[in-house]
């Protein structure tokens, strides 16, 4: 696998890129991080309309794009590089493609097009406080009444939870896994926001108490939401590619800008060293993600273990390059005024959305064959 | 004076001023423990010692926790003070309060700061820039420092300052005592990755120090600094206290209280870990209580420098480790960022380790950096040729800086 990318790739991501820098420089991250919504609807719309990559991966029939995996790991490389805050993964990634993967017709029918203009905001409430990463063990199970459900119990660490117009929940129907949606102005919800680690991905629980939820996929989805899952997955660790590469740069740009002792920071070889493993890092994290992202179109087969490998490293790379940057930069990187913190905060907490590196080992040990006996 | 006899001199201070008796009795109690000259045993007598060893103060610290449920750390009542300023005051202060000076600095009644990073010297300390010109019996400084922990709060600072720019850069400085209260000194909040300020920019503008607050002679400010710094090391890297203290504690207690969110597999990945971090923390405060008892009364030597390589790596390991063991309740961050002054002190274990996962990125930084460490663990221990040096002989103001 060589990962060849076409010109209109290139193209997409100069534009992202652009588009990128002027609307989530610093300046407007720090501005967004600490408002109340914590995203710019306008600037999401503009993503939606004139960059059409908020329904990049909605197939074409409900109004998106229809691209695929490498398509969106250039978009999410370039949202990581920025910090952009917005609701993409929640809602451009999860909740589409929950509603692609595992939803009926008349669903997706519904709810794509309005995800894909940005017209609504979709998540996927899935994580259970007692094994939040795992689908196979969620545990609320919806109460039939006829072919009316209501939901009862509680949902945590929902990404953009209290934004969401669209709130797709995972529960199970009997024994089967399922899609649930659920009115935002439902009876018995209740979204509470979370302080972030991160500011600049808000995070909610959702609380349920007999709430009316409409079922809208058919049989056990377990197949299809992890699927959905390795998706998600996939773009995180392209954004924690895209952050960690912009770490380096700037680690680079001060060792050889900044001078103790006569010379640049840089020409100590401990910090030469320090920014040349971050290289390697970078670099072998940047074949994981593009690794993972191509396997979705060669070898769909594959996906789940590069998604586990691309998760794991990337994670472990990202809170390794954002630490060592704070170093590098000694007492400034410290500092709030300094991007440096923002970058650890999003590494750290990236890491652990989804799960952590160990878990993802642990799975990947047991996909290839050599988990625990 | 023996142990027993020291140990008998511990208790009869409990007894007169009882640290448990309700209300605040840090300034009497500590103000008794300093006229009892168990304040610094390896002090003269009248300055808060009785002249012994300075290994014997771990007899009365073992003492005084025996004899009373609160106990008084040096380290949360003036850090800069007791630990780095009090020895280094002792050493080359002529004031004449000197006995009012100690007492005030040991019972916290007097904060002190460190007035030496700058914008452009920080592991380069002896690059710095601020400026002291004499004027009749005061020098006259200005310029800018930065990165000064409790400056908000001091009543004293501990500052170095250029007095002679066309010396090379070691020989042209000179060190002061300074009055943070004085005219001309302008202190500034400095927020960090936690959203407060602990530290402040100082900017001084013709602030004015009498030539009497000079610690040291004209020209010798390195050598007082480096004391200082010395000072400094080993207080940050001294380990726990007690067998199993500090953050290893923590960390403990939160593996058996959070609920686990992993599989088997994976808690015994985690706890191989937590069980290699005992006992590096545990390893850690042993070599603190050999290199406190091979502390000659000259004061610490480069190899201070152990301790603080390996505190900064070791406590910063802990706090992530609390971090993995909290799964993902790790992305919630209850503390919130709100911009303010001072440091936030909380004694749930699950919040202070959360803080801490953020406030110990500094661990390897703030005191000197961990590479600074270590070039000094090489050159100055284990006597490794040193880089090639294009500053060190040239004339403080043409040395190379930063664009
Ligand atoms: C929380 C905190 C509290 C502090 N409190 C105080 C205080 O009270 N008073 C005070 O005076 N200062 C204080 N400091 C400042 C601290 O001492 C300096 O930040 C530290 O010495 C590093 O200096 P710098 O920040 O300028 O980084 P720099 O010196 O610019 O270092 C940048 C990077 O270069 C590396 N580097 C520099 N020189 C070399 C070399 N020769 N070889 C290899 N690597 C090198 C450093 O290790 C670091 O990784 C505090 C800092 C922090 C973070």
């Amino acid at each position: 696998m060589l990962f060849e990318f076409s010109d209109e790739h290139g193209e997409l991501r100069r534009t992202v890129r652009d588009f990128c820098e002027k609307e989530s420089d610093e300046n407007r991250v720090r501005e967004l991080m600490s408002s109340e919504q914590g995203y710019d609807p306008k600037c999401w719309s503009r993503m939606a309309e004139e960059l059409g990559i908020v329904g990049l991966i909605v197939s074409e029939k409900h109004g998106g794009a229809d691209l695929g995996m490498v398509e969106l790991a250039i978009v999410a490389e370039e949202m990581g590089r920025v910090l952009l805050c917005a609701p993409y993964l929640s809602s451009a990634v999860l909740a589409t493609s929950a509603l692609e993967l595992a939803a009926d017709e008349a669903a997706q029918n519904e709810i794509l097009p309005k995800l894909a203009s940005g017209e609504a905001i979709g998540t996927l409430a899935f994580s259970e406080p007692a094994h939040p990463w795992e689908l196979s063990k969620i545990a609320m199970t919806a109460e039939a009444d006829g072919s009316a459900f209501a939901l009862s119990g509680e949902k945590s660490y929902v990404l953009d939870g209290s934004v969401a117009s669209e709130i797709l929940v995972a529960a199970r129907a009997g024994a089967e896994l399922a899609l649930f949606r659920v009115a935002p102005d439902a009876s018995g919800l209740s979204r509470e926001a979370l302080p972030p680690l991160d500011q600049t991905r808000r995070i909610a629980r959702l609380r349920f108490d007999r709430t009316p939820a409409t079922r809208i996929s058919s049989g056990d989805i377990s197949d299809q939401l992890n699927r959905a899952l390795d998706r998600a997955i996939v773009a995180l660790a392209a954004e924690q590619l895209g952050g960690a590469q912009r770490v380096l740069e700037m680690a680079t740009e001060y060792a050889k800008t900044r001078f103790q002792f006569g010379r640049p920071i840089g020409s100590f070889q401990i910090i030469k060293h320090q920014c040349a493993d971050m290289l390697v890092a970078v670099e072998l994290a940047r074949s994981a993600v593009y690794n993972a992202a191509f396997a979705s179109e060669e070898d769909p087969e594959s996906v789940s273990i590069a998604a586990q490998m691309a998760k794991s490293y990337c994670s472990d790379a990202y809170l390794e390059i954002s630490n060592r940057n704070i170093q590098v930069h000694g007492g400034m990187g410290f500092t709030w005024e300094h991007g440096a913190h923002l970058y650890f905060k999003r590494a750290k907490a990236s890491e652990v959305l989804f799960g952590s590196p160990s878990f993802h080992r642990e799975r990947m040990a047991h996909s290839l064959g050599f988990g625990a006996r | 004076m023996n142990e027993s006899e020291l140990r008998e001199r511990t208790r009869a201070l409990l007894a007169e001023v009882n640290p448990d008796a309700g209300g605040d009795q840090r300034v009497p109690f500590r103000a008794a423990q300093f006229d009892h000259g168990l304040a610094w045993v390896h002090f003269p007598e009248g300055l808060g010692g009785l002249g012994l060893a300075p290994k014997l103060q771990g007899i009365v610290n073992d003492e005084l926790h025996k004899g009373a449920k609160t106990f008084y750390e040096d380290m949360l009542i003036n850090p800069i003070g007791i630990g780095m300023g009090a020895p280094v005051l002792l050493k080359y202060g002529k004031q004449e309060d000197m006995r009012g000076l100690l007492r005030r600095c040991f019972t916290g009644e007097e904060i002190w700061c460190q007035l030496f990073s700058e914008p452009s010297a920080g592991s380069d300390l002896a690059g710095l820039a601020a400026r002291a010109v004499r004027d009749g019996d005061d020098w006259v400084l200005s310029g800018q420092k930065v990165w000064t922990t409790l400056a908000h709060v001091a009543k004293w600072g501990l500052l170095v300052a250029r007095t002679n720019p066309d010396l090379p850069k070691h020989d042209g400085m000179s060190y002061f005592l300074i009055d943070m209260h004085t005219p001309g000194v302008d202190v500034r909040p400095l927020y960090q990755i936690t959203g407060e300020a602990e530290f402040s920019e100082v900017f001084f503008d013709d602030a004015r120090v009498p030539h009497s607050q000079m610690l040291g002679e004209e020209g010798q400010g390195w050598k007082v600094a480096i004391a200082t710094l010395m000072n400094e090391r080993v207080a940050l890297g001294g380990g726990a206290s007690k067998k199993g203290g500090g953050s290893i504690a923590v960390l403990i207690d939160l593996l058996k209280s959070v609920e686990s969110q992993r599989s088997a597999a994976e808690d015994a990945v985690l706890r191989d870990r937590v069980a290699r971090l005992y006992i590096e923390s545990e390893l850690l405060r042993l070599t603190g209580l050999r290199a406190r008892a091979a502390r000659h009364s000259e004061g610490p030597g480069p190899e201070g420098s152990i301790g603080k390589v390996a505190q900064a790596d070791i406590s910063k390991e802990i706090w992530e480790c609390c971090s993995e063991v909290f799964g993902a309740d790790a992305l919630v961050y209850e503390h919130g960022y709100e911009l303010r002054q001072g440091r936030t002190t909380v004694s749930d274990n699950r919040l202070q380790a959360k803080y801490n996962l953020l406030r110990s990125r500094a661990y390897s930084i703030e005191g000197g950096t961990s590479e600074i460490m270590r070039n000094i663990l090489g050159e100055r221990v284990l006597g490794l040729p040193g880089e090639p040096r294009v500053d060190k002989d040239m004339p403080w103001k043409d040395i190379p800086r930063s664009r």
